[in-house]
């Protein structure tokens, strides 16, 4: 069984940071300017809305695909019925598509 | 959207009322992509025809990606790929309520859901969704085509309201009976009762249906979602 290297998580923290930079921008969102692994995607210290959640999975969706060649359904039944939310921080999320990735290239 | 060429995803485009509609689209200007099970027995400049079972959430997700490789983008979707069975109730097999729904409903959701995702990068779109007049006239006979065509009207209303926020805009017509191969089995008499409850006693034409969508997908129509109108004055 193989993982992920370090190297490709630093590129899914990499795409979860630049299309959250990108929300912000096309929702007027001034938010703190250090997005890092920390940076809250839900919750009362999260800067985006629900719909911008689902925009960013989306988006995060299509940017996956392009870069890694996998298609993953982020938001499937798994995610929802995990008891923590692996969408509430950049870093849970990017663990979560790193766990996807390995998972569908060990499959 | 006035300087540059539309892009447009036609379901159903072999034959009827899609063949039609993807000529005229093609006609105006558009970038036209289609697609039914069949090859088409037709080509036409500025068309492009995909295989593909709109049921089949690989095969529209293929599709999709292959119109955004394509033109980069999606700006109009006439959801019109369709079947229907016309049966009383109590002698229609289950297989007719699994293909009726198959392609009504979970091709009707698969295609809006996949398109949105990629009209939403622009913030801009227009879904048409073809529902029928067998809805509001609760016709006897077409119970499921008519409760699938009902999920398309209740599609139609709570996805306008998603991706409204996403620029994108989803709204239905339903036409009274065409002359197409949708009602070739179905008895004249039969026919001839629904015109007869019409305001406008005549059968339907692909203009007619046309001219909705038009209406529908016009930029000036953004702030016209989630709405069905019918055709033939039925209410």
């Amino acid at each position: 069984m193989t993982t992920l290297s370090a190297a490709n998580r630093d590129t899914v923290v990499a795409l979860i940071i630049s299309s959250l930079r990108d929300l912000y921008e096309q929702n007027g969102i001034d938010a703190d300017s250090n997005l890092s692994e920390d940076t809250y995607l839900i919750g009362r210290r999260a800067a985006l809305d629900s719909l911008g959640l689902v925009t960013l999975i989306v988006d995060l969706e299509q940017k996956i695909e392009e870069t890694f060649d996998s298609a993953l359904t982020l938001a499937n039944e798994r995610a929802m019925s995990q008891k923590h939310s692996p969408f509430l921080t950049v870093g849970s999320l990017a663990t979560y598509i790193c766990t996807l990735l390995d998972e569908q290239r060990n499959a | 959207m006035t300087t540059e060429q539309q892009v447009v995803l036609i379901t159903g485009a072999r034959k009827g009322i899609g063949r039609f509609l993807a000529e005229r689209f093609v006609r105006n200007g558009a970038l036209v992509e289609g697609c039914s099970r069949e090859p088409p027995d037709w080509s036409l400049e500025g068309y492009t025809h995909h295989l593909a079972d709109v049921a089949d959430e690989a095969q529209v997700k293929a599709m999709i990606t292959a119109i955004g490789r394509r033109h980069g983008r999606l700006d109009i979707v006439i959801n019109n790929a369709g079947v229907a069975a016309m049966n009383h109730s109590l002698l229609t097999p289950l297989a007719s309520v699994d293909r009726i729904f198959n392609t009504n409903v979970r091709g009707v959701f698969l295609v809006c859901r996949e398109a949105a995702r990629l009209m939403q990068r622009r913030r801009f779109g227009r879904i048409v969704n073809l529902s029928t007049v067998a809805v509001p006239l609760r016709l006897e006979g077409e119970a499921l085509y008519a409760a699938s065509k009902s999920a398309v009207e209740m599609l139609t209303r709570i996805l306008a309201r998603e991706f409204g926020p996403l620029g994108i805009t989803v709204n239905a017509v339903g036409p009274t009976p065409i002359e197409t191969d949708l009602i070739r089995g179905v008895p004249a008499e039969k026919i001839q009762k629904i015109i007869d409850s019409l305001a406008i006693r005549r059968l339907g034409r692909f203009e007619d249906v046309a001219n909705v969508i038009d209406f529908f997908v016009r930029p000036e129509s953004d702030y016209v979602t989630g709405q069905v109108i019918y055709l033939g004055g039925v209410s």
